[in-house]
C-alpha cells in the first residue's frame, strides 16, 4: 500500500476510507507513525494513546464494512488535555494532575466517541490553559511546526501543533481569550471558537466558566465546520449549553461573501506589526474583490479595556473554580506537613506553576473586600459596554475582520514579561468577553516566513455565516494549503 | 508587538501579598512573595485603565450568557458508586477520603 499522506484533510480521510483506499486502522497505524517520527521534535503531545487509537479504528473498519460511517467515522483526532478522557490520564499539564485518571468523558468525547472518531492521544498547553505560547506546561514546551525555535501559540499550542505538524487529521482545544485562534493563526490552521453555549463544556477542566469554549482546529474551514458539527448542541449535564437548534453550519456556501456586509475597527489593528497589518489587508481587499462590501466606518470603542476587564474577571472565576484542588479528593497531593492547613498550601504551593499562582492572587485580589466594586463590579460593566458596542456593529454588519493576533509566533523564552505576553490576546480576547464565535485563517506569510491569521468575527449562534465567509476567502486566497517541511 | 500605556504600578506591599498567598492557600517563600509583589502590582497597574471608564448607570454582566435560573427537572438519577467517586483519592479509609484532622 502507498504511504499515507499525513495532511490529508478531513475530507479526503473520510472519501478514502469510504472509497477503501485505506482502513481506518491504516489511516491510524499512518498517524501514530507520523507521530513517532516527528513529535520528538514537535513534542504535541502530553500522553499518546496508541492501544485505544488502534482499538477505536478497529471498531471504526466495522461500521465502514456495516454501511454505518458518519463523517467522523475512522478519523484520527487529537484532543487537548484538559477535555477530560474515561481511562486516559488527563493532566491540564499541570503537576497538579499529572496522576489523574478521569473516570468518565467529556461530552465532546462521549459525542466523538459515538461518531466514530479515533484519538490519537491528548495534547500540551499552557498549565490549565493559562498561557499564550504553550511555555507554561509544567512538563515541556511545544515548538512550532514551521520554525522549532519558536513557539505555536496558547494554550491550545499542542492542539494547534498537531495539525500543522501533519499528527492528527483534526484536533479540539478550549479558548478562554484567543487559546484555540491565536495558537491557530502561529501554526498556519484553522482555528475556531463556538459561541458561548454552542458546546457543552462538561468535562472541560474550568478555568473561567463565564469565557471558556471548546472549538476546532483543522486544515480548512470545511473541516472544522464538520468537527463543531459534531460536538455542537445542548446538554443536560452543562446549564450553560444553549437550548438552541444547532443549523447545519456548511448551508449556503455557495453564497460565497456576496451580499456580506464586513466591519473593519480600526481599534483591533491598534499595535499589530507592520507584517501582520500587510497580510491582513490583503485579506480584506480579497474578500472586497470576492464581493463583500466592506464597512470602516464601524467602531468599538470600549475594547480598548477589554485586555483589562479580562485580567480581572478570567482570574477571579480561576481563583474560584481552582479551589477545588486541595489534595484530599484527586490530584498532587503534599502530605508531609504539620497541620491540614500546611498540606493544603504546600499542596498548591507545589503543585500550580507560576502563571496559574499568579492568576489566582489576582483573583484572590479582585474578589477581596475593598477590591471587589472597584476590580470586579467595574471589569463586568465594561464587559457589557464591549457586548453593547459589538451589538452596535452587527446591527448593521455580518461579520468583523482584524487580525488574529499582533504578531508572528515569537522565539521561545523571548517574551518573559507575564503583562506583554497578555498582549498577544488583544485582537480576540473582546470575543470571549462578548460571547461571540470567531475564527482564524491563514492569509499568508510574515517575518521568518511564519503564518498570520485573519480574524472573522460573527454575531452570536451566526457560526453559519462565519464558516461560510472564511471558506469563500480560504478556497480563492489558498494559503491553507501550506505546510510546514519537518 | 503592541505596548501599553502603562499607568505607574500599583502599591502592593509584601504584607498584602502574604495575605493574598494565605486567602488563597497557597505556599510560598519570602522570596516568590517578593518577585509576585513586583508581578502583580505591574499587572494591575494595567487593570487600574478600568476605574477611568464611565459606567454609570451600566448593569454588569456577570455570565456569558444570558441565562437566568436555569433549573434542571427534579429526577432522582443513580450518583457515581463510591469506587468511582475514589478512584483518584490521594488516600482513603474504606469508603472514605482520609485527611488530617482539622483541629488538631
Amino acid at each position: 500500500m502507498p504511504a499515507i499522506d499525513p495532511y490529508l484533510t478531513l475530507t479526503e480521510a473520510a472519501q478514502g476510507l469510504r472509497d477503501g483506499a485505506f482502513t481506518a486502522a491504516e489511516l491510524a497505524r499512518a498517524q501514530l507513525d507520523r507521530i513517532a517520527a516527528v513529535d520528538g521534535r514537535v513534542r504535541a503531545y502530553v500522553t499518546v494513546t496508541r492501544d485505544e487509537a488502534l482499538a477505536a479504528a478497529a471498531r471504526a473498519d466495522e461500521a465502514l464494512a456495516r454501511g454505518d460511517a458518519g463523517p467522523l467515522t475512522g478519523i484520527p483526532i487529537a484532543i487537548k488535555d484538559l477535555i477530560v478522557t474515561r481511562g486516559v490520564r488527563t493532566t491540564c499539564s499541570s503537576r497538579m494532575l499529572e496522576n489523574f485518571v478521569p473516570v468518565e468523558d467529556a461530552t465532546v468525547m462521549t459525542r466523538l466517541r459515538e461518531a466514530g472518531a479515533v484519538m490519537l492521544g491528548k495534547t500540551n498547553m499552557d498549565e490549565f490553559a493559562m498561557g499564550s505560547s504553550t511555555e507554561h506546561s509544567a512538563f515541556f514546551p511545544t515548538a512550532n511546526p514551521w520554525d522549532l525555535a519558536r513557539v505555536p501559540g496558547g494554550s491550545s499550542g499542542g492542539s494547534a501543533a498537531a495539525v500543522a505538524a501533519g499528527e492528527g487529521i483534526v484536533s479540539l482545544g478550549s479558548d478562554t481569550g484567543g487559546s484555540i485562534r491565536q495558537p491557530g493563526a502561529f501554526c498556519g490552521c484553522v482555528g475556531m471558537k463556538p459561541t458561548y453555549g454552542r458546546v457543552s463544556r462538561y468535562g472541560l477542566i474550568a478555568f473561567a466558566s463565564s469565557l471558556d469554549q471548546i472549538g476546532p482546529f483543522a486544515r480548512n474551514v470545511r473541516d472544522a465546520a464538520t468537527l463543531l458539527q459534531a460536538v455542537a448542541g445542548r446538554d443536560p449535564r452543562d446549564s450553560t449549553s444553549a437550548d438552541v437548534p444547532v443549523p447545519d453550519f456548511s448551508a449556503g456556501w455557495d453564497r460565497g461573501v456576496e451580499g456580506l456586509r464586513i466591519a473593519v475597527p480600526r481599534e483591533l489593528f491598534a499595535g499589530a506589526d507592520a507584517d501582520v497589518l500587510e497580510a491582513t489587508q490583503a485579506a480584506i481587499d480579497q474578500l472586497e474583490r470576492l464581493g463583500a462590501t466592506i464597512d470602516r466606518e464601524q467602531s468599538l470603542p470600549s475594547v480598548a479595556h477589554a485586555l483589562a476587564a479580562y485580567y480581572v474577571l478570567a482570574p477571579s472565576e480561576a481563583s474560584a473554580n481552582l479551589a477545588r484542588y486541595d489534595g484530599v479528593t484527586y490530584g498532587y497531593s503534599y502530605t508531609e506537613g504539620a497541620s491540614m492547613w500546611e498540606n493544603m498550601e504546600q499542596t498548591r504551593g507545589r503543585g500550580f506553576g507560576d502563571e496559574v499562582k499568579r492568576r489566582i492572587m489576582l483573583g484572590a485580589y479582585a474578589l477581596s473586600a475593598g477590591y471587589y466594586d472597584a476590580y470586579y463590579k467595574q471589569a463586568q460593566r465594561v464587559r457589557t459596554l464591549i457586548r453593547r458596542e459589538f451589538a452596535r456593529v452587527f446591527d448593521r454588519c455580518d461579520l468583523i475582520v482584524t487580525p488574529t493576533a499582533p504578531t508572528v509566533a515569537f522565539k521561545q523564552g523571548a517574551v518573559t514579561d507575564p503583562y506583554q505576553m497578555y498582549l498577544n490576546d488583544v485582537f480576540t480576547i473582546p470575543v470571549n468577553i462578548a460571547g461571540l464565535p470567531a475564527i482564524s485563517v491563514p492569509c499568508g506569510l510574515g517575518e521568518g516566513g511564519m503564518p498570520v491569521g485573519l480574524h472573522l468575527i460573527a454575531d452570536h449562534w451566526d457560526e453559519a455565516t462565519l464558516f461560510r465567509a472564511a471558506h469563500a476567502y480560504e478556497q480563492s486566497a489558498g494559503w491553507h494549503t501550506r505546510h510546514p517541511s519537518l | 508587538m503592541p505596548t501599553n500605556d502603562a499607568d505607574p504600578p500599583a502599591e502592593l506591599t509584601i504584607e498584602e501579598v502574604r495575605h493574598l498567598a494565605t486567602l488563597a492557600r497557597l505556599g510560598m517563600t519570602d522570596a516568590e512573595l517578593e518577585k509576585f509583589r513586583g508581578e502583580l502590582a505591574s499587572i494591575i497597574g494595567h487593570c487600574d485603565v478600568l476605574q477611568r471608564v464611565d459606567t454609570a448607570g451600566v448593569e454588569p454582566t456577570n455570565n456569558g450568557a444570558d441565562l437566568l435560573n436555569v433549573v434542571a427537572a427534579d429526577e432522582p438519577r443513580p450518583s457515581w458508586p463510591p469506587r468511582q467517586v475514589l478512584a483518584n483519592a490521594p488516600s482513603r479509609s474504606d469508603d472514605l477520603f482520609r485527611v488530617r484532622a482539622v483541629l488538631e
